[in-house]
């Protein structure tokens, strides 16, 4: 058997696993995509004001990831981990209610 | 009790390409895909009509260019298949990006290259410029001084490309015409024992329909790097798991293939040393010239990735000039590849023989007894001086 493990370990998910205890050559054995946290390539960050919002979705149709989440009664809210911050959701937004504000 | 040596397996006439084409035969590949290209096209005609002639059960896939042909048997080695394929000069040229792939998601392709100079102008002759070009793809690269050399080391590369400790994939080299269409003497191994010692592959990660996995993913900045550091450590497997097939193999054939191939360095003081087909001719002038008394040596390179620099320095701490054969020019570089391989890994090792670069037989052009005799001589000219006065000299060509 070779001596890379078959499937990635937990420290994988956070960046932090060595060479030595990741599959071989990048082979992917399970479904892995979801657990990769990608928000973190944001440089501006979505923030919705809540009392302005008229709950017309044109954010949840129009986010390419997608990272609007749809609520039961039509409001919305941003999932950070894999929202990239492209502010394609504060272009289209009718009322101006969300603000792209720069992540420090 | 006989003290005599046994002749193993049966001695026959065959070119270099035929050798390596019969050699894969043996080995019962899976998957060959291939495009001709001269001066390789003979071993995968002959290939063809071991497949037509149900002497081999191998799928055989003709494509529409070598890009396609090295493609294929990455696809099938994944799939854990034994594959193989052939080419030469433009045609490895053409399969550069999918090289790298092929090494880099780890598939044990093995590869006959008929070495032959690169365009323009075309030329169908031997040079190493094909492989040059490629010897950064991280693939392993062995070098046949010979037909027999040829034949023994595409069996070996099977065993040494499959080890799960490798996994990577390997170029068996020959020099075009001089040993691809050479016919000589070899002994070839019968059937069974070449079973025996290449039993059918043994895969992980295969690709199957039941348990999908992802092949080749995206690796940013996060987990490239730690990829590159699993390849250079098979590379570094590479180097120990080639003994362990050598004296395998030695066992089995009675030929030992060390990754060097040496003559007279016990007490050589000038020592040429060179890849391919010309370690033969340096070897037999360098025998007439001992028999004059001069103390000179030959250091064949069979391995040349992984480079064995440290078996190289164990045997030339007494080697006072070392004249190095470049059959390929980096252009614009310090020397030759061959001369900067060497220097760098005697840099700060206390070795430190005075080197001269010598380019010749480009594009075919022949390397005579007396051009070798030339070289020799140069090797105790720098010897008398104590210096080298022009790193790089090119042999052979019209001033």
């Amino acid at each position: 058997m070779s001596k890379y493990p078959l499937k990635m370990p937990e420290t994988a998910f956070e960046g932090k696993a060595t060479w030595k205890k990741i599959p071989l050559a990048g082979i992917i054995t399970e479904p892995t995509g979801p657990r990769y946290k990608t928000g973190n390539w944001r440089a501006l960050r979505p923030v919705i004001d809540q009392q302005k919002c008229i709950k017309c979705l044109l954010c949840w149709v129009y986010c390419p990831e997608p990272s609007i989440i749809r609520k039961e009664d039509d409001s919305v809210e941003i999932d950070y981990d894999f929202c990239k911050g492209c502010g394609i959701c504060a272009d289209v937004c009718p009322v101006k209610a969300i603000e792209m504000v720069r992540e420090g | 009790m006989s003290h005599a040596v046994q002749v193993k397996g049966n001695v026959v006439g065959m070119s270099g390409d035929e050798a390596v084409a019969y050699a894969v035969k043996q080995a019962n590949v899976d998957v060959i895909a291939a495009y001709p290209i001269t001066p390789q096209t003979i071993i995968v005609e002959r290939l063809s009509e071991y497949v037509n002639n149900g002497e081999l059960d191998a799928a055989f896939i003709p494509v529409e260019s070598e890009h396609s042909a090295i493609s294929t048997v990455v696809a099938a080695a994944l799939t854990g298949a034994r594959v193989f394929t052939a080419t030469s000069s433009q045609g490895l040229a053409l399969m550069h990006e999918i090289l790298h792939i092929a090494s880099s998601m780890r598939t044990p392709v093995v590869m006959g290259i008929v070495n032959r100079a690169l365009s323009a102008p075309i030329n169908i002759h031997c040079d190493h410029s094909d492989i040059m070009n490629a010897r950064d793809t991280g693939w392993i690269h062995l070098f046949a001084e010979n037909v027999q050399e040829a034949y023994d080391l595409t069996l070996m590369a099977f065993k040494l490309a499959e080890d799960l400790d490798v996994l990577l994939p390997v170029t068996v080299n020959l020099d075009g015409f001089i040993l691809s269409h050479s016919v000589e003497r070899l002994s070839v191994l019968d059937d069974e024992t070449v079973e025996n010692f290449l039993p059918p592959r043994k895969a992980i990660y295969t690709l199957d329909f039941e348990k999908p996995m992802a092949y080749g993913p995206l690796a940013l900045t996060d987990y490239y790097m730690e990829f590159k550091k699993q390849q250079d450590d098979a590379m570094k497997n590479a180097s120990k798991v080639y003994e362990k097939v050598s004296e395998e193999y030695a066992k089995i054939s009675g030929r030992k293939l060390g990754k060097l191939n040496t003559y007279g360095l016990e007490d050589a003081e000038v020592v040429v040393t060179v890849l391919g087909s010309t370690i033969g001719t340096m070897r037999s002038i360098a025998r007439k010239l001992r028999a004059q008394g001069l103390k000179v040596g030959v250091l064949g390179i069979r391995v040349y990735r992984p480079f064995p620099i440290n078996e190289i320095l164990k045997i030339v701490k007494n080697v006072k000039v070392l004249v190095v054969m470049d059959r390929a020019v980096s252009y614009g570089a310090p020397a030759g590849p061959l001369y900067m391989e060497l220097a760098a890994g005697f840099y700060g090792s206390g070795i430190n023989p005075l080197m001269v670069d010598v380019v010749y037989g480009l594009g075919g052009r022949d390397l005579t007894p007396k051009d070798a005799e030339r070289i020799f001589q140069l090797g105790y000219k720098i010897l008398e001086k104590g210096k080298v006065e022009e790193k790089t000299i090119w042999v052979g060509v019209r001033e």
